[in-house]
């Protein structure tokens, strides 16, 4: 399936009943240059509109928070020895969970990626 | 993400070259500065420390004092030693309050006739509101007319040298005065990260093609406040508001150094007491550079603990692109603040060890004349 998206600029993809998770290469924009990302742990429960992770920047922290409720079945190692590839590609190598959803009628809240497109562009 | 800046809220003259190079803006002590450029934080770091970094700073503030023996009337508000000054040398001191807490830090510069102050930015106006209060018969200028530049790191002096002939052959902290399109541009041989560089005090009016100008030779890129500070950071370099606030003092900053002999003996600032006992018998608590272990950045604020009790807080933290990994610095307990000492970093609930370490992160490379 395509991405869908959040107005705190995280983007989802499901494959049957498992969010694969991340931050949208807008978001990474305005962070800038990403040199650490704490992810949840395997098995933890997380729940939609609830921090999840925290991504730092050279500059800040920032709180990331899930599209969707369910539990972490796997993280994306590759982002402790090479954080930036957040930066190099966030809506692909760049992502940070897969959590099986709870409630796949939560997808439903989320935009696709025309109207997120159209929610960016009234943000500059 | 974005929202309207206040209606108040100041440019410097270099502001639309700053949006003509893609620079993303942040409000800072009242101006819209830029924190980045296109090339973004990492990037302007590391070529700040290889080849030439441009900054504009003219948001601090810069204040000349004139007549009246500036300097013997300046030493009631520092404890720096400014009557051993020669023209054309200058050094790095603070105003201290009567509990020898930091008002603000500042650079010092004797001229002929005059003294030439640069502050900070956030402090300027409670800086000169307290010149006019305590130097009755210095007459005290703000020179808001002129801009301020620095350009930093190893090609910055070669750079600076083209427009500027004789820049080369300044001492590091020292002044002079240039002529440039025929018009006088003031410039010290100092910075603010740890590299080799001269800061530019320059007319508001020829700030902009004075700027170009240096851009204009390959080596030179514009450095946001971004990098400005993780270039600080690494050089071991305080921050005003966060290494150094009214409830520190400069004993306890490892600013010792700043204060001479003399004026350690003699004393005649505001907290000389207390700066004078601290000498003597060291400072309950001291500034210090802490390494994490790990890959998590420990910010400001951060608590720091030693076998399960709080011994202290980071007051500056985050990731030093040339160490290339988390960097802090915070002030612990004088017991812990031994090179070597293991501590705990409390981040979002969870700890993190780390060690205490000599500053700088990264080796200072001031220039040897």
């Amino acid at each position: 399936m395509s991405l869908k998206y959040t107005k705190e600029h995280e983007w989802v993809r499901v494959e049957d009943d498992v969010a694969t998770i991340g931050i949208t290469n807008y978001a990474q924009e305005q962070l800038g240059d990403v040199v650490f990302v704490e992810l949840p742990e395997i098995d933890a429960e997380v729940e939609a509109g609830n921090e999840f992770a925290v991504v730092e920047s050279v500059k800040a922290a920032s709180e990331v928070y899930s599209p969707v409720g369910g539990t972490v079945v796997e993280v994306n190692e590759d982002l402790a020895a090479k954080p930036g590839l957040v930066n190099e590609d966030a809506e692909g190598e760049g992502w940070f969970v897969k959590i099986k959803l709870a409630d796949p009628d939560e997808l439903d809240e989320l935009m696709d990626a025309r109207a997120y497109k159209a929610y960016v562009d009234t943000l500059s | 993400m974005s929202s309207s800046p206040p209606s108040d809220i100041r440019r410097t003259p270099l502001y639309s070259l700053h949006a003509e190079l893609g620079a993303k803006f942040v409000p800072f002590a009242g101006y819209d500065m830029p924190v980045q450029y296109k090339a973004g934080i990492m990037a302007e770091h590391r070529h700040t420390r290889a080849a030439a970094g441009l900054f504009d700073v003219s948001h601090m503030g810069q204040v000349v004092l004139h007549e009246a023996e500036p300097a013997l009337a300046l030493e009631r508000l520092v404890p720096g030693d400014l009557q051993a000054l020669k023209p054309g040398a200058m050094r790095y001191t603070m105003f201290t309050n009567e509990n020898g807490g930091v008002l603000d830090d500042l650079m010092v510069l004797r001229r002929e006739t005059d003294l030439f102050l640069v502050v900070n930015a956030s402090r300027k106006e409670d800086d000169i509101a307290l010149l006019r209060a305590s130097l009755g018969g210095v007459r005290i200028e703000y020179l808001e007319d002129r801009a301020l530049l620095a350009l930093q790191g190893p090609r910055a002096v070669a750079v600076a040298n083209r427009l500027l002939p004789g820049v080369a052959r300044m001492g590091f902290m020292t002044g002079a005065n240039f002529i440039w399109n025929g018009h006088v541009i003031f410039v010290t041989r100092s910075g603010y990260t740890g590299e080799d560089g001269v800061e530019l005090s320059v007319p508001n009016s020829q700030a902009d093609a004075f700027a170009r100008g240096l851009l204009a030779h390959p080596e030179v890129a514009p450095i946001g406040l971004g990098a400005r500070d993780s270039l600080r950071l690494e050089a071991g370099l305080c921050l005003y508001g966060n290494d150094l606030t009214p409830e520190t003092t400069p004993i306890e900053a490892g600013l010792a150094w700043t204060i001479s002999k003399r004026r350690r003996a003699a004393g005649g600032f505001p907290g000389d007491a207390v700066i004078q006992k601290q000498l003597a018998s060291g400072p309950a608590r001291k500034r210090v550079g802490i390494k994490p272990a790990g890959r998590a950045p420990a910010r400001d604020h951060t608590k720091i603990l030693a076998g399960g009790a709080e011994v202290g807080e980071i007051t500056s933290g985050g990731f030093g692109p040339s160490v290339d990994g988390p960097i802090a610095m915070g002030y612990v307990a004088a017991a812990q603040a031994t090179n070597g000492t293991a501590l705990d970093l409390e981040i979002r609930g969870k700890t993190h060890p780390a060690t205490v370490v000599p500053l700088p992160f990264t080796a200072h490379r001031y220039a040897k004349i």
